[in-house]
């Protein structure tokens, strides 16, 4: 049976469309165009050394950090509360937590600056019942916020999936060797629901470093996160060369975290041991 | 029971969270006044207002018709990727499912502006600009991987000989891959090409780095209104789409759960 090459139309579309321009960018981080025409040269890193990139750099990565953290803390006893409702129950909640992604996310986070406005919807109704207004429009809350509204269907639904597989007879057993219910939880279920946690971690990480719409929405336009920084660079200055520098550092740190969180991944015990 | 509660009224409040910015959006698609955040009537003028506004209906046009192509040859290319993919040799099989997988893990920005580059470079030598062949061919190659990964697991679970059995009774290779192959992986095919069709419709990133000045899809426009102001007739207009996805959303369960009784009815 020798069908290999019905995926060849594949390999070929990937190779044009994928690989080449992954070696463009690299091409081009690594060169600059002047008068004598285009040469090699690592000045595009050089620049990105100034204190002010490595700042920006340094706050869309912490901003990312914290955005996640609270995606995994509000969004894992979410699974476990979908995982613990009845068979006919827990496809609907899921269902809910996919729905809202439905709608246009630029649509959704626009929504937003009517919630959070100095006289908008939340604050009316805060003065309502004399409690203090809110004003974190523009400035880091409001795009973490962004950030944790957009990104924390991707935390509930890995961990919830993994927490369904989870064999019952297991917790049955702990409770049975007299096991307390967060005994059970901290031996058992957070240790056995790892896997889904590092994906969620992932895949709430990764679009959170890189956004540049959220900031630019919640934020104003003057706030830049790393991703505003290499729109610009595409976009408005027109310099490629530094631009794609910038993306070659964004990806090396994006590898790196990770890396870092998959090593916790490894060591099983990892999780647990911070209890 | 106060566990059960607490439960209740988190879950609650987390939902409250993820539907608050639709439910604002849905009102304020009625909303008489222009500007957000002020309610000064009920109307239904942005919902006539839609059918002549030329700008959103072009927007919506390219959303569509770029969704359905990329979708439809991305699903084509695909599978014929997945069948490939799925006979291949242990070593072969692990070098292309990493790239499957660098568009799927690359952040979006980075395959936008690494897609981008490209295509100038291409310019450069034939006449091609950026515009909405580019967009194009920026949502099929995005849109290939998720379908090769929907494929490949309905063909792992199916039978190997089926293939070789047909084979034996007389079909060619084409006939039985249409006979045998394609009906065993129909709902992956058809799961694949959903998945490419709603992240079409509901990309902006790689959109926005790929299209040239004057093409842009329903996201480029809400991105390009939203400093001066969202009107209300993208509103309505989100408001229709969403409706319709629900729509579309609760015959596919009646449907299924009919089905699924008849299945009961029938096996008892």
């Amino acid at each position: 049976m020798n069908k290999k090459w019905v995926s060849y139309p594949y390999l070929i579309w990937m190779v044009i469309f994928i690989v080449i321009p992954s070696f463009l960018i690299l091409f081009y981080a690594f060169t600059t165009k002047d008068e004598q025409g285009i040469r090699f040269t690592l000045d595009n890193f050089y620049r990105f050394c100034n204190p002010i990139f490595i700042s920006v750099l340094f706050k869309s990565l912490g901003l990312a950090l914290l955005s996640t953290l609270v995606c995994l803390i509000v969004g894992y006893p979410i699974a476990l509360i979908l995982a613990s409702k009845d068979y006919s129950k827990r496809a609907i909640f899921s269902m809910l937590f996919i729905i809202p992604m439905w709608m246009n996310f630029l649509l959704r986070t626009y929504a937003w600056l009517t919630l959070l406005e100095k006289h908008g919807i939340i604050n009316s109704v805060l003065s309502f019942f004399h409690l203090p207004a809110i004003n974190i429009l523009y400035t880091n809350g409001a795009v973490v916020l962004g950030m944790v509204y957009n990104f924390i269907p991707f935390m509930i639904l890995p961990i919830y999936t993994v927490l369904m597989k989870i064999d019952s007879k297991l917790v049955e057993a702990a409770q049975d060797l007299g096991g307390n219910g967060f005994t059970v939880f901290r031996r058992i279920i957070l240790p056995l629901s790892v896997p889904g946690v590092m994906s969620g971690l992932t895949m709430v990480f990764m679009p959170a470093v890189t956004t540049f719409v959220i900031s630019k929405l919640l934020g104003g336009g003057q706030y830049t996160l790393i991703g505003n920084l290499i729109e610009r660079q595409f976009l408005t200055v027109y310099d490629w060369n530094f631009g794609s520098a910038i993306s070659i550092v964004m990806m090396i740190f994006i590898l790196i975290s990770i890396g870092i969180m998959s090593k916790f991944d490894e060591d099983k015990g990892g999780g647990a041991a911070l209890w | 029971m106060v566990k059960k509660i607490i439960m209740k009224s988190y879950l609650g409040l987390v939902l409250l969270f993820m539907y608050l910015p639709i439910i604002v959006l849905i009102v304020f698609s009625f909303n008489e006044s222009k500007s957000r955040g002020n309610w000064t009537g009920f109307t239904f003028k942005w919902y006539g207002e839609l059918f002549k506004n030329s700008q959103i209906k072009e927007a919506l046009y390219n959303t569509l018709l770029i969704a359905l192509i990329s979708a439809l040859i991305a699903v084509v290319i695909g599978t014929f990727a997945a069948i490939g993919i799925h006979n291949m040799k242990k070593f072969r099989k692990t070098v292309v499912m990493n790239l499957t997988y660098l568009p799927v893990l690359n952040p979006d920005i980075v395959t936008g502006v690494s897609l981008m580059i490209m295509f100038v470079f291409i310019g450069t030598f034939i006449n091609m600009k950026l515009g909405f062949f580019t967009m194009l061919l920026a949502h099929i190659t995005f849109n290939i991987p998720y379908v090769i990964l929907s494929v490949l697991p309905k063909l792992k679970q199916m039978n190997k000989h089926m293939y070789e059995a047909a084979l034996d009774l007389g079909a060619s290779s084409f006939y039985a891959l249409r006979k045998v192959i394609l009906p065993e992986i129909m709902p992956g095919i058809i799961s694949g090409f959903l998945l490419a069709f709603t992240l079409s419709v509901d990309d902006f990133v790689i959109s926005y780095f790929t299209t040239g000045s004057g093409v842009s899809n329903l996201s480029i426009t809400i991105y390009s209104m939203a400093r001066t102001g969202v009107k209300p007739t993208i509103n309505a207009l989100s408001t229709l789409m969403f409706a319709g996805v629900l729509l579309l959303l609760f015959i596919i369960n009646i449907r299924s759960s009919k089905e699924n009784k008849k299945r009961n009815q029938f096996n008892s």
